[in-house]
């Protein structure tokens, strides 16, 4: 579904990815790790088409798409979803307001009718389950005085209404308890079919015990420098990236 | 020629028209009120306050005046219907500046006086004449010596000691016809003791027009009243208004305001507050949405002049295409007004670089044991929420006119009628979506 081929991106005119090549296939779950500073949620700002971001080589291709031609909110319709590490705090936009903006842009997107509000209201409640979200939290702003974990929470309840094919989950272990940890994990595992893929960027190998990876890559400097199955997330735990940044460095 | 000069020679000429046609209490405050606009003329640029609009400029054009008090309408219904809806509230319509009582006075608890200040002004001369022109003095600015000058009606409530009227009063101020029209309302509010009312009051242009609406409004909230003034504006590119909103706090009162500019041609608003007594609450909230381009100049000067007061004053901004806004909040804390508690805060959206924002916080302390704070910031809209929602699939423009309506949001919020709160949240979000370009229950737009 997705093809990355050297992909290079920068910020303020300093090169941050440096030719990145990935395949995702439906069903897989793919885990990027990797040090601080190694890219890995400019990755996912890229793919989610965040305009901070300048593109200055390769291409992506989303089910034979030319993904980097598309907006945003495009590439939202199209089935990519990217939770954020940081979630925005958006005071006076009241969640209902927003999901309902943000489900019926999808529909008109695959020329369907907007959903009524019976229909959207009763999708609300079952979505919130799988994530255990408070009626109160969606009834309020979005993310605004949401804790850390209600916030990564709210993330996932969110995929859960959008449905995407593909889904990129930044960092969302960090700041988070054991407790949030588990129910988190457990929505994403619950939305998971043969259908669609997940990206998980993560730092610790912690996220990955309850969401179990395919593969997994290492990106350091801008760049996949390690691929491999699950093992390679119990090596990098047990030896940390410094044996990585060796070989490569050398 | 001046503007002013044709207001003066207009006022010397109809004078015997304007005083028959009037309330002794109101013609005689004329002399003066012609006096002092002579010394004074009407406010240009040259003065401080008035820096950024040129208000004298309002007046020039030759507006028609309705001074024999001509009853322009048989039936106020058939100009307009009332469309802030299920407020439950009492209404009067002022067609120009004319006063129709929409509700019967035995709506009104008992000692209640609700009605056109010209009838007031008959029926109780004494109580109108011991407030009339008290707080709003003509020396100082000359769209108030105007204002005094012509004023022939304008509304009146009094609400004694005690008692408490739980229904809005809703007075719905309509420019319409086929000629330049200025209409001079005046409003008188006293709240005694221990009282409680709240007005709102709607500005709407129905015709295509030149429109001056001059407003003075004077509002007298007594010890431990609570009073609650809405002033919405949805007008036209051809309509000016310059209102001017004096009050007097006496102890332990309570005060809010809120001024919303939703759509409107160029509005100077004045507020005047004066705490007059201790532990007297204040609030003071606007906002204005502009495009095109629209002018909204809002002026304030909140006076502590007693110790232990609170008044805290929030305006906000959105600025489009080529508006202007202005914001001037000056806050004075007299000498030995200790305890005073004054927050103010200004924010602003300009959405092109051909809008303005002015802001001009001046605080001014005399005392030493206050908390005095002020803010005021200019920016754009969030760049990270837009990236957000747009990642959710609502397209850019959606995102935007989201975050626009969120960001005028609390000044809403502040609104302690529940009904005109909903109501407001709508009417915001529709000028956003560009839907609300005139008001809603108008002729000219049906």
């Amino acid at each position: 579904m997705l093809t990355i081929k050297n992909l290079h991106a920068n910020i303020n005119g300093k090169e941050i990815l440096k030719g990145i090549n990935l395949e995702v296939k439906p069903g897989e779950v793919h885990a990027i790790m990797g040090p601080n500073g190694s890219g890995k949620s400019t990755l996912s700002s890229v793919l989610a088409g965040n305009p901070v971001f300048e593109v200055t080589d390769g291409k992506v291709e989303f089910y034979g798409k030319d993904l980097l031609a598309l907006s945003p909110e495009d590439r939202s319709h199209e089935g990519i979803f990217l939770s954020f590490q940081y979630p925005v705090e958006i005071p006076g936009v009241s969640m209902v307001n927003f999901m309902r903006a943000a489900i019926n842009a999808k529909r008109k997107y695959w020329g369907e009718e907007p959903l009524s509000a019976t229909d959207f209201l009763k999708m609300m409640r079952e979505k919130r389950a799988v994530v255990e979200l408070d009626n109160k939290l969606a009834g309020r702003s979005v993310n605004e005085g949401f804790s850390g974990g209600e916030k990564k929470r709210n993330e996932i309840f969110q995929m859960a209404m959008l449905q995407p094919r593909l889904s990129i989950l930044d960092e969302t272990d960090s700041g988070l308890d054991i407790d949030a940890l588990r129910i988190v994990s457990q929505g994403v595992n619950q939305l998971k079919s043969d259908q669609n893929a997940t990206i998980v960027i993560t730092h610790y190998q912690r996220l990955l015990d309850y969401i179990a990876p395919d593969f997994v890559h290492v990106l350091y400097k801008g760049r996949i420098v390690k691929s491999g199955g699950p093992e390679l997330a119990l090596e990098l735990e047990e030896k940390g990236y410094d044996w990585i940044k060796k070989e490569v460095d050398e | 020629m001046k503007a002013v000069q044709q207001y003066i020679d207009l006022l010397q000429e109809n004078r015997t028209l304007i005083d028959n046609h009037s309330a002794p209490v109101l013609n005689a405050l004329r002399d003066t009120a012609i006096a002092d606009l002579q010394t004074i003329g009407l406010p240009d640029t040259s003065r401080e306050e008035f820096l950024h609009t040129d208000v004298s400029a309002f007046f020039a054009p030759d507006y028609g005046l309705n001074l024999a008090r001509v009853k322009r309408v048989n039936d106020p219904k058939e100009v307009f219907r009332c469309h802030v809806p299920n407020l439950g509230s009492n209404l009067f319509l002022f067609v120009g500046d004319n006063c129709h009582a929409m509700c019967k006075q035995s709506e009104f608890p008992q000692g209640v006086i609700a009605c056109s200040l010209h009838e007031a002004a008959l029926s109780h001369p004494h109580l109108v004449a011991r407030y009339y022109g008290t707080l709003a003095h003509s020396d100082n600015d000359g769209t108030v010596a105007l204002n005094t000058a012509l004023a022939q009606d304008g509304f009146f409530l009094f609400v004694p000691r005690g008692v408490i009227v739980e229904k809005p009063i809703q007075l719905v101020n309509i420019m319409h016809g086929q000629h330049d029209f200025m209409a001079c309302r005046r409003l008188l509010v006293v709240i005694e003791e221990g009282a409680q009312a709240k007005i709102l009051s709607c500005d709407h242009t129905i015709d295509k027009g030149n429109f001056l609406s001059s407003q003075v409004n004077e509002i007298f909230v007594g010890k431990n009243a609570t009073f609650d003034y809405y002033d919405l504006e949805e007008s036209t590119l051809n309509t000016r208004r310059v209102a001017s909103t004096f009050v007097r706090q006496d102890e332990g009162s309570n005060l809010l305001i809120n001024g919303i500019t939703l759509h409107n041609g160029y509005t100077r608003n004045n507020y005047y507050i004066t705490l007059d007594g201790p532990h007297a609450e204040s609030r003071l909230y606007g906002m204005a949405v502009a495009d095109k381009r629209q002018v909204v100049d809002n002026y304030s000067f909140i006076d502590h002049k007693a110790p232990e007061c609170t008044s805290n004053e929030l305006f906000k901004y959105v600025l489009d295409e080529m508006a202007t806004g202005v914001f001037n909040g000056r806050i004075l804390v007299r000498e030995g007004v200790q305890k005073t508690s004054a927050i103010q805060t200004n924010r602003n959206l300009c959405s092109t670089k051909e809008a303005h924002i002015y802001t001009q916080p001046q605080l001014e302390i005399y005392a030493d044991d206050v908390k005095c704070s002020h803010g005021a910031t200019v920016g754009q809209l969030d760049n990270n929420a837009l990236f957000y929602m747009r990642s959710r699939g609502i397209p850019e423009a959606e995102a935007r006119m989201l975050l626009m309506v969120a960001f005028t949001h609390d000044v809403i919020d502040m609104v302690r009628i529940d009904s005109l709160k909903e109501s407001l949240h709508k009417l915001v979000e529709r000028r956003f979506r560009g839907t609300l370009d005139k008001c809603a229950g108008c002729r000219i737009c049906q």
